[in-house]
């Protein structure tokens, strides 16, 4: 990774034990540069710098409202579905700027996947729903189609609960099942990146065990950056952390640096409750 | 401070429940009377030649208004032909391109303004438009009143359909990497599929009781219908003519359409309100 | 997974996009375009009445088709008192209606009553006019317009022979058909009143009538008034069950007992007899002026609720 661009993170990053500055960079999947975001005149993210590794999980936290969704949603660029919203600055994906208007966003999201916070089931079958991104992405043959849903619901552990029912209606599922059938329609496509916008906020808690679960399997194949309000989550998933305030990202680091010593003071008092 | 008596206001509280109580009663009553006498008078008229046969000269007994039911199916499903395809697709317009734009809301006014419109004034519309300048009345000009009449109620039952779906639904198709255009088909158009059918079975329930539009575009005839591009026997009009008419047969026969007409009116009126709860119950 | 990092070129998928967007645009610019073409071609085709008559066409009270020499007044008339007697029937009594199925009546009788008013609204118009001419009308000459004589024959407005057919009868027949119209809005603003204010009268002692009075009524005043608006849109243009009890007659008399006309049902009778250029013109005309009152009165109506709703917001 270029020198010069690190050393606009070193004041957020951590010092390992023996004092060094270097973070275990493995590849970067998504590297943030300058982000800045926009609804109409009002801005909500200010210079934002942030390198998302590859195979891992990053997590961003903060108090409702700082920007991590909007931050996040800036990937694959679902926000210019909304004509007063706009980005600027770079998000990069190998040396391409993904906001650039020369870079296809459908494209783009066959690479980055996003799973949302309500579980949005198509009004189709299960099979239809995990299908879905595979018809408009690829051409398959029929047992190709059926041999990638398969291996998808088996990826998202939904198939042994499923593999009897794919022509029942998605939205006929649980609420924990039909967030679980969002992701095996996500990485149905095989995305490079997982993005995950507080997905287990809206179930309960032992499904949400199980997406937990899920995440920290899928994390060999895929990159995942999740947004979560709770921290815990974040603590028991995540590799790194990176936390938001007020639209600028105040720290980023290591998750078990930033839960047990965070360098900055703002970053302790969410920690620890004292805001948010 | 005197106190009101709890008496009068008791008295005058009941005194409105009762008024209210009455109007409603009133109102169900009309109702009644106008269906009942509708189904007595319409039912006498019905026999295998009301449904078989042509309208006979003026005077002669017998006969029936076969060509009109025709007519009148025709024409509808030619209006419906004409009007839904583009009503669907503006609503998908004003619904999924026109968010918070000012055009959207010009657009709604403007639409709501046109359902206001009286049919009769649709009637004149494609009086001048089309059957002056073609020197004939014919069953396309009715179509194409009707179809007019019809465009912006389907508009806007489309619009408010589709903003009914959750953006939720949408954000997840575009970001498997669907176009806008195959999200909106194959995903909102989906999920709003019931209420749409609600719509435009709303819409042709008003259309196909509709008789101003058709009387001097369509007109009426005595005969089988040979071409779209003469006029075309239907229900309305016949009931119109044949009312107003001195002959006591044809009284009785503008009865047995007015049954008929009424019928298929209250029966897509009813579909469309079970169309309306099977997507509420699909949810 | 290898990180790939080439993207496709921009370009491939847009052309679909661009093409489904410009289809629904031009389907959406379809509506704007009647509205425009409409009052176009009315203006057009009534060029030779609004040549000969100009404004005194709104003010003239002839109709000879024979003479060629026609004014709207009468229609005008027509049209204006059976909407008014309409208005002061549907009004009072579409109020009354919403109270009892919106605040009195149990949910299952609510119901039941509220499909049977909604019903009232989509019997087709001409169905009012069959039941209009053949039943209503001879009723009314046999039992209500006698007794209306006898007792208020003093005014100008109740004398005449009772012939059952005339601007009473279809002013209230009228009232009938904008009655659900009238009632549904009312409901829907009546269920906009913020429950805890009527609780906290409730809680005061109030009976139900001082709470509609006093608490409901005050809130839906605006509400009930674009009703009242919508109410008239719809009456205005209502042509079939006026054309069949209205007597059809160009005149214009203080009773009601007496035959008239509306623009409306000028038009459904004469649109096909008009056999010279100035007569169909004329009919042309009139039904410019319908149009554009009824305008006036949508127009209206939608600022009047617009504002509503931006106060509520």
């Amino acid at each position: 990774m270029d020198k010069s661009l690190r050393s606009d993170f070193t004041h957020s990053f951590p010092l390992s034990p023996d004092g060094s500055t270097d973070l275990d960079w493995g590849r970067v999947a998504v590297s943030v540069r300058h982000l800045e975001f926009f609804y109409g005149k009002r801005q909500v993210l200010f210079d934002n710098n942030l390198d998302i590794q590859s195979n891992r999980i990053t997590a961003i936290i903060g108090p409702s409202g700082c920007g991590k969704s909007t931050h996040i949603r800036t990937y694959n660029r679902i926000y210019e579905l909304y004509r007063d919203q706009h980005a600027s600055g770079e998000v990069l994906m190998g040396d391409m700027n993904i906001l650039s208007s020369s870079v296809d966003p459908i494209d783009l999201r066959r690479r980055i996947g996003m799973i949302f916070q309500k579980p949005s089931p198509f009004p189709m079958s299960i099979f239809d729903n995990v299908a879905y991104g595979l018809r408009i992405n690829y051409h398959l043959k029929r047992s190709e189609l059926a041999e990638r849903v398969e291996k998808a619901l088996l990826k998202a552990a939904l198939w042994d609960e499923v593999k009897d029912k794919l022509s029942h209606p998605g939205m006929a599922l649980s609420g924990g099942q039909q967030q679980r059938l969002c992701i095996a329609r996500t990485i149905a496509i095989e995305p490079e990146v997982l993005l995950m916008d507080e997905p287990s906020s809206a179930i309960d808690p032992i499904a949400t065990a199980k997406i937990e679960e899920l995440m920290l399997g899928l994390k060999a194949n895929y990159t995942i950056v999740i947004v979560t309000h709770n921290m815990h989550q974040a603590a028991r998933v995540s590799d790194f952390t990176a936390f938001f305030h007020e639209g600028r990202i105040v720290e980023f680091g290591m998750t078990k640096q930033i839960f047990t010593n965070p360098r900055i003071k703002q970053t302790e008092d969410y920690i620890t409750g004292r805001f948010g | 401070m005197t106190i009101r008596s709890a008496r009068s206001r008791h008295m005058a509280n009941s005194a409105i429940l009762r008024i209210s109580t009455l109007a409603a009663m009133v109102g169900l009553a009309m109702l009644i009377w106008i269906l009942g006498v509708v189904m007595k008078e319409g039912f006498g008229a019905f026999d295998l030649d009301f449904f078989t046969k042509l309208p006979t000269p003026p005077g002669m007994a017998g006969g029936g208004l076969a060509n009109a039911i025709a007519g009148t199916i025709m024409m509808t499903v030619l209006a419906i032909l004409l009007a839904v395809p583009i009503s669907i697709l503006a609503g998908i317009h004003l619904a999924e391109y026109g968010k918070g734009a000012k055009l959207a809301t010009s657009m709604r006014f403007v639409t709501s303004t046109l359902m206001g419109v009286p049919s009769i004034i649709m009637g004149v519309f494609v009086y001048t438009l089309v059957v002056k300048p073609t020197h004939t009345f014919s069953g396309y000009s009715g179509s194409i009143a009707l179809a007019i009449i019809m465009l912006p109620v389907v508009v806007r039952t489309t619009e408010d359909m589709l903003n009914l779906v959750p953006v939720a639904l949408r954000e997840a198709g575009l970001a498997l990497g669907a176009p806008h255009w195959k999200v909106i088909l194959q995903i909102v158009f989906r999920s709003a599929k019931g209420g749409l059918l609600t719509g435009v079975l709303l819409a042709v329930a008003r259309v196909s009781g509709e008789t101003a539009p058709l009387l001097f575009t369509a007109l009426n005839s005595p005969y089988w219908m040979h071409s779209l591009n003469e006029p075309l026997a239907n229900l309305t009009v016949t009931i119109f003519n044949f009312a107003m008419s001195p002959y006591a047969d044809w009284k009785s026969q503008a009865w047995g359409a007015s049954l008929l007409i009424t019928g298929g009116v209250l029966l897509l009126n009813i579909s469309a309100r079970l169309a309306f709860r099977d997507r509420n119950r699909n949810k | 997974m290898a990180l790939r990092s080439r993207f496709r070129p921009v370009g491939e998928h847009n052309w679909g996009d661009s093409l489904f967007r410009w289809i629904t645009l031009a389907s959406m610019w379809v509506i704007p375009l009647l509205m425009a073409g409409i009052l176009l071609e009315l203006i057009r085709n009534s060029k030779l009445s609004l040549a000969k008559f100009g404004l005194g066409f709104l003010t003239s009270n002839a109709w000879d088709p024979v003479a060629g020499n026609f004014g709207a007044l009468s229609s005008i008339y027509g049209t204006a008192v059976s909407t008014l007697i309409a208005l002061l029937i549907a009004v009072p009594l579409g109020l009354v209606i919403a109270l009892f199925l919106a605040e009195l009546a149990a949910p299952k009788l609510s119901a039941l009553f509220g499909t049977a008013i909604e019903l009232l609204a989509a019997i087709p118009s001409i169905i009012y006019g069959m039941w209009g001419l053949f039943v209503f009308a001879p009723f009314m000459a046999r039992f209500v317009q006698p007794i209306l004589g006898k007792y208020l024959g003093f005014l100008p407005l109740f004398q005449g022979p009772p012939l059952g057919i005339g601007v009473l009868t279809a002013g209230i027949i009228l009232a009938l058909m904008i009655v659900p119209y009238i009632s549904s809005v009312t409901r829907e603003v009546f269920r906009m009143v913020p429950p805890l204010v009527k609780e906290a009268a409730y809680g005061a002692g109030a009976t139900t009538w001082e709470v509609t009075k006093g608490v409901t009524l005050r809130y839906s005043m605006r509400g009930i008034v674009g009703a009242g608006f919508l109410g008239v849109g719809r009456a205005l243009g209502e042509t079939m069950a006026i054309t069949f009890v209205i007597g059809n007659n160009h005149s214009i008399s203080a009773s009601l007992f007496a035959s008239g006309n509306t623009i409306t049902a000028t038009l459904a009778n004469e649109f096909t007899e008009a056999s010279d250029p100035i007569y169909l013109s004329s009919l042309v005309e009139l039904g410019l002026v319908l149009f554009v009152i009824t305008m006036l009165f949508q127009v209206a109506a939608q600022l009047w609720l617009w504002s509503l709703r931006k106060r509520l917001v």
